[in-house]
C-alpha cells in the first residue's frame, strides 16, 4: 500500500478506536444542544421576586399607579410616618426585603427634580435588573407627570405608538419571495462557526500528534522510511478524515434526535388551544422552509464543504510545522498566536459582514485565504457573484499549496531538532534551507 | 572485497557548522563496520545521509558501485540513537505498522513478526501497549522492526544503550548471526569495548573529517609501537638494569607472585633480542606483543587532531 495511505489509516484508526471518540462522538449533540438549550434554561429557573421597599415622597409612583411585575415587587410605605433613616432601617432590620427605594420631594413640582432625586439602597451590590426596573418606573412616571402638566391625555399618547414591519425583497431574486435575511444570517454564521470550531478543534490535535511523534523520539524511525513530507500530509489528511467522520456522525444523530423528540411530542394529546398554537406555529414554520428553500442551497453546501476542508488544510499544515518547531505544547504558545489571529479575526469580521455583506471589508476578507473560509461562507447565502466565489476559492488553493509547502520546510527540519525553541528567525532560515 | 556502500567526496554543514568535511568511505560488502567518534564528529549526519533523511551539499553516495536511488531505502534498516516508539499503540500493531511502511506486506511482516517473536520469547507481548512496557523491551521490539525486512545494509546507532548485559549479549549475538546470513552493519559508536568485539572494518570521524579507516586488524598492527610484556621471576633490580641499558622501560609492577615489565624495543628490533638479554638472568612466565586497544588508538588520533587545530 501507498506510505502517505498507510499513514493516514493509522492516523485514523488509531483515533477512531479511542474511547474518548466515541463518546465525544456521542455527546457532541447532547453537548452542543445543551449549550444552546442551557442559557433559556437558567433563565427560566423560577426565583422568588425582590422585594422593594418604596418611599415616594413625592407621590409619583402612587400617582400613576406603579405596580409590581413578577420579578420585583413594590411595597409602599407611608411617607408621612418614615423619613428616609427610618427606612434604611427598616431594610436593614427586616430580612424580608432586598432594596429601599426612595424619591424625595420635589418642593418646585419640577418633573426633571426627581431625574436626579430618585435613590435606592441595597443590602448588597444593587443588581442590573433591579436598578434598570426602578429606573424604568421612575423615568415612566415622570414622561406621564410631564404629559400631564401640559394637559396631554397619555391615553392618547399611547394609542399614537406604532410598531412597524417591512417587507423587504430582494430584486435579484423574485418579487414574489421575501426575502430572508434573518435565515441568511442564522445558516451563513453557524456554518462560519462551525468551520472556525472545526479548525481549531482539529488543527490542535495535529499539533499534539506531530509533538508527540517528536517526544517519543519515534519520527527518527519513520523518517528513514517514509519522507518528512508524506508524514506530514498523512498527518493532516488522517485526522482531517476523523473530523469529517465525526461532522457527520452529528449531523445524522442531532437529525435522529430531533425527528424521535417531534415524533413524541406530536404523539401526546393536545388541547384545543396548544393545537392552534401548533398551527400558528406550524405556518411560521412553512414560512422558514419556504425562505430556507429560497436560499442558494447548493451552492451553501458546496462552499461549506470547499471552504471546510479547504481551511482546515490550509491550518492544519501550518499547526503541524508549529508542532515541528517545539518540543513542548507549552512551547508552542509562541508560534499558535499568528495562526490564531487570523482565525479570531475572522469570526469578528463576520459580525460586521452580516450588516452589510456585499461591502468592501466583506470582499477582502472574503478573499484572503487565512479569513475566507468563515467569511465567505457567512457571505454565500446572500448571493455571492459568481467571479468572487470562484476567485476566493482559487486563492484558498493557492494558500493552501504556499502554506503547506512553506510548512513542509520547517516541518523536515523542525522534527529532527531537539532541545532549544527555535526564533523566529531560526524558522525563517529553515525555510530557505534547501536540502537537495 | 567489494564495497556495498560508498561515500565519494561528501559534504555537509549546517548553518555555517560543518558537519562532514570531503568523506571518503568504503564499506566491504558483508563487513560490521565500525563507524567511530566522539560526540558530534559527524557520525549522525552521514548516517542521515545514508538514510536519505538529509542530502548532501556536494558528493555522492553509491550503493553496489550505482549512485543511490530513494528506492534503495528499503534495502536499508536503520536503528536510530533517538528511538522511540508510539506509547499508546500495541507492540503487535506497531511492528506490523512500521514494517509495511518498509514495504513489507501484511501476512509477509505477519509472518516474519511471529518468527522474531518467537525467537526472543516475547510473543506474550503482542497485545501490550508500549507504555506497559519496560524502557528495555521496547528497544527489543525497535530492533525487531529494524531488521524484519532482511535488508543488505543495517545501521546500528548506539544499539546498546538501554540494554542490561544479558540483552546486550543477545542483540550482540543476533548482530553477528545477521551479518553471517549476508547483511552489512554499520555501527555507530562511541564506546569502544563493543566496537572491538564485534568490528572486522573501522572508520574513525573527528571534527567532520575521516582520520582512520581500513580493517581493524591493520589499523591495530599500524599502531605497534615494537612495545612488548615480559612477565618474569628473578632479580628484579638486575634485570630492569639490563632492559633500561638496552631498551626502553615503560612500566614495571608486581604482579601476582611474579613481576611484569612494558618494554619498548628501538625500531627495527627484533622481539628475540628481548629474550636473549633477559633469558639468562631470569625465568620468563609471559611474553606477549602489546598491541593497542581501539580505545588507546582513538584517544590518541583524537587528542591529536585537536592538539594540531
Amino acid at each position: 500500500m501507498n506510505k502517505t495511505l498507510l499513514i493516514i489509516q493509522r492516523e485514523f484508526l488509531s483515533r477512531v478506536r479511542k474511547k474518548s471518540f466515541l463518546i465525544m462522538t456521542l455527546l457532541g449533540p447532547i453537548l452542543f444542544g445543551g449549550l444552546m438549550v442551557a442559557p433559556a434554561l437558567v433563565a427560566s429557573i423560577p426565583e422568588g421576586p425582590k422585594e422593594i421597599l418604596v418611599v415616594d415622597q413625592s407621590y409619583l409612583l402612587l400617582r400613576f399607579d406603579a405596580k409590581s411585575d413578577d420579578k420585583h415587587k413594590l411595597e409602599f410605605l407611608n411617607p408621612e410616618e418614615i423619613n428616609r433613616e427610618q427606612a434604611i432601617e427598616r431594610l436593614q432590620s427586616d430580612e424580608k426585603y432586598d432594596a429601599l427605594f426612595y424619591i424625595e420631594v420635589s418642593e418646585s413640582g419640577d418633573p426633571d427634580f426627581w431625574k436626579r432625586n430618585g435613590a435606592i439602597y441595597g443590602k448588597e451590590d444593587v443588581s442590573l435588573g433591579l436598578e434598570s426596573y426602578c429606573t424604568e418606573l421612575l423615568e415612566s412616571a415622570i414622561f406621564k407627570e410631564k404629559l400631564v402638566s401640559q394637559d396631554v391625555d397619555y391615553a392618547i399618547v399611547e394609542n399614537a405608538k406604532t410598531s412597524v414591519s417591512l417587507r423587504t425583497f430582494n430584486l435579484s431574486e423574485s418579487l414574489e419571495q421575501e426575502s430572508a435575511t434573518e435565515i441568511k444570517i442564522v445558516v451563513g454564521y453557524a456554518c462560519g462557526f462551525f468551520i472556525y470550531i472545526f479548525i481549531f478543534l482539529y488543527s490542535a490535535q495535529i499539533m499534539r500528534g506531530v509533538i508527540e511523534e517528536k517526544t517519543s523520539r519515534i519520527v527518527e524511525v519513520l523518517i528513514s522510511s517514509v519522507r518528512p513530507f508524506q508524514l506530514m500530509v498523512g498527518k493532516v489528511f488522517g485526522i482531517g478524515t476523523v473530523g469529517v467522520l465525526q461532522f457527520v456522525i452529528w449531523v445524522v444523530l442531532s437529525i435522529v434526535i430531533f425527528q424521535v423528540a417531534s415524533a413524541t411530542l406530536l404523539d401526546t394529546q393536545l388541547s384545543p388551544e396548544e393545537i392552534a398554537a401548533g398551527m400558528e406555529a406550524s405556518t411560521q414554520g412553512m414560512e422558514i422552509m419556504d425562505q430556507i428553500s429560497s436560499l442558494p442551497l447548493a451552492t451553501i453546501l458546496g462552499g461549506f464543504l470547499f471552504f471546510f476542508i479547504g481551511g482546515y488544510l490550509l491550518y492544519g499544515a501550518l499547526f503541524a510545522a508549529v508542532g515541528a518547531a517545539v518540543d513542548t505544547e507549552t512551547d508552542s504558545q509562541q508560534f499558535m498566536a499568528p495562526l490564531a489571529i487570523p482565525l479570531v479575526l475572522g469570526l469578528i469580521v463576520s459580525s460586521n459582514v452580516i450588516e452589510n455583506p456585499h461591502s468592501d471589508l466583506a470582499f477582502w476578507f472574503s478573499m484572503i485565504p487565512f479569513t475566507s473560509p468563515i467569511v465567505m461562507m457567512v457571505r454565500i447565502p446572500f448571493d455571492v457573484p459568481g467571479w468572487e466565489l470562484a476567485l476566493s476559492m482559487a486563492l484558498m488553493i493557492l494558500g493552501f499549496l504556499a502554506t503547506t509547502g512553506l510548512a513542509a520546510r520547517i516541518y523536515r527540519v523542525g522534527i529532527l531538532m531537539y532541545g532549544k525553541k527555535p526564533s523566529y528567525k531560526e524558522l525563517w532560515k529553515w525555510i530557505r534551507y534547501n536540502p537537495s | 572485497m567489494n564495497a556495498l556502500l560508498e561515500a565519494v567526496n561528501v559534504n555537509k554543514s549546517y548553518d555555517g557548522h560543518r558537519a562532514l568535511t570531503d568523506l571518503n568511505l568504503a564499506i566491504p560488502e558483508g563487513s560490521i563496520f565500525g563507524l567511530l567518534g566522539p560526540n558530534g564528529a559527524g557520525k549522525t549526519s552521514f548516517i542521515r545521509i545514508i538514510n536519505q533523511i538529509t542530502a548532501p551539499d556536494s558528493g555522492q553516495l553509491l550503493l553496489n558501485g550505482k549512485p543511490m536511488k530513494s528506492a534503495d531505502i528499503a534495502r536499508i534498516g536503520y536503528l536510530p540513537e533517538e528511538r522511540g516508539l508510539y506509547k499508546k499503540m500495541t507492540v503487535g500493531e506497531q511492528a506490523l505498522y512500521l514494517s509495511k511502511l518498509k514495504g513489507l506486506s501484511g501476512s509477509e511482516a505477519k509472518a516474519k513478526l511471529k518468527e522474531w517473536f518467537e525467537r526472543f520469547e516475547i510473543e506474550s507481548w503482542w497485545n501490550k501497549k508500549i507504555e506497559e512496557l519496560s524502557k528495555g523491551m521496547a528497544q527489543k521490539v525497535q530492533f525487531i522492526v529494524t531488521v524484519l525486512h532482511q535488508p543488505d545494509l543495517l545501521i546500528f546507532d548506539e544499539p546498546f544503550t538501554g540494554f542490561d548485559p544479558i540483552n546486550t549479549e543477545l542483540i550482540k549475538s543476533e548482530i553477528r548471526r545477521l551479518n553471517k546470513e549476508g547483511a552489512t552493519i554499520i555501527f555507530s559508536t562511541h564506546r569502544m569495548e563493543s566496537v572491538e568485539e564485534i568490528c572486522d572494518h573501522i572508520a574513525l570521524i573527528n571534527r567532520s573529517k575521516k582520520i582512520l579507516e581500513g580493517p581493524l586488524k591493520q589499523v591495530r598492527n599500524d599502531f605497534r609501537t615494537n612495545t612488548f610484556k615480559v612477565a618474569y621471576v628473578g632479580d628484579s633490580d638486575q634485570v630492569t638494569s639490563v632492559i633500561k641499558e638496552n631498551f626502553e622501560l615503560v612500566d614495571d609492577h608486581n604482579w601476582q607472585d611474579h613481576r611484569e615489565a612494558t618494554v619498548k624495543l628501538p625500531e627495527n628490533t627484533k622481539p628475540n633480542a628481548l629474550l636473549e638479554a633477559l633469558l639468562p638472568i631470569a625465568v620468563i612466565d609471559h611474553f606477549e606483543e602489546v598491541i593497542p586497544s581501539v580505545n588507546d588508538i582513538f584517544i590518541r588520533m583524537v587528542q591529536k587532531g585537536n592538539n594540531n587545530e
